[in-house]
């Protein structure tokens, strides 16, 4: 994006580890360096947020996100793939939010069948232990999320996706 | 949005939801093997191994073929590159994500320590 930003020192990508957990869940871990109370920020603040929830290497385009980030605020994010017709909403409703180590929402896209996002914000010397886990309410829920997923990102995002992941890290 | 032929998916999801079934693909993956040898290596009796064969059979993970005496297995492809890409996508998405939200955050961090001056 800027090239500007080539002149400082580029920090080391942290491991990142993606696990089916169960049949019903999915787990995604990885740290990021930055004490819980600003990672929390760049989660619970929509300007933030927006700027790294929709990638924009997967030729996303964000038209709106709204987030009212207390116990049973909602939030909703609408975007645009070239490859789908229509724009897409993704929404839902925050169960808890504890400041700076917790974050629990539900996503109602898909009716009473999507899954309840946890996601924790654990210190670690500084840093920040990021768990996000996903608990579908049903095996067949997550099967049907895979379906889908299988099918709307198309191979031409990801090969661009992989060649721009594939670039060296400068420095 | 296009919809995926969703018993292949429960199919192949019951399948590799046991250990043993995974063991056997991973097996698989570096030669094919009769029930008999897989049996073996797995310290299971044929029937229990058959059974579990079967599963991923059914799953398309998985396809065998009766020579002689012999029920030979090997991998199906196909089905288990489409259950890896979809991980291996949404490992990408969040690859992705915690890119752009490791930028943020050090404009944050800067941001703090810019205002911490200011305060001084």
């Amino acid at each position: 994006m800027d090239t500007g930003r080539g002149s400082q020192p580029s920090t080391m990508k942290n491991r990142m580890s993606v696990e089916r957990k169960s049949e019903r869940e999915l787990v995604v871990t990885r740290t990021i360096n930055a004490p819980p109370r600003i990672v929390f920020e760049a989660w619970t603040k929509a300007e933030l947020f927006q700027r790294w929830w929709v990638p924009k290497s997967f030729g996303l385009t964000l038209l709106s996100c709204e987030l009212d980030v207390r116990v049973g605020g909602t939030y909703r994010l609408v975007f645009r793939h070239p490859a789908a017709p229509e724009p897409m909403a993704f929404h839902g409703r925050y169960l808890e939010v504890t400041p700076p180590s917790r974050l629990v929402w539900t996503n109602e896209e898909a009716g009473g069948s999507g899954q309840v996002t946890t996601v924790t914000f654990e210190e670690r010397a500084g840093q920040t232990l990021l768990v996000v886990h996903d608990l579908y309410p049903s095996k067949e829920a997550l099967d049907q999320d895979i379906a889908a997923g299988s099918t709307s990102w198309n191979d031409e995002t990801f090969d661009q996706l992989d060649e721009l992941l594939e670039e060296p890290v400068p420095g | 949005m296009v919809q995926y032929p969703r018993t292949h998916l429960d199919a192949s999801f019951a399948a590799l939801s046991d250990a043993t079934r995974r063991g056997v693909l991973e097996q698989l993956g570096r030669a094919d093997a009769s029930i008999t040898d897989l049996a073996e290596k797995f310290h299971m009796t044929l029937t229990g191994m058959k059974k579990h064969v079967g599963v991923l059979e059914q799953a398309g993970l998985v396809t065998t073929e009766k020579v002689g005496r012999v029920r030979h297995c090997k991998l199906g492809l196909r089905r288990l590159e489409e259950e890896a890409m979809w991980i291996e996508r949404y490992r990408k998405l969040w690859e992705a994500r915690f890119d752009e939200l490791d930028q943020v955050v050090e404009e944050l961090k800067c941001k703090e320590i810019v205002d911490g001056h200011r305060e001084r």
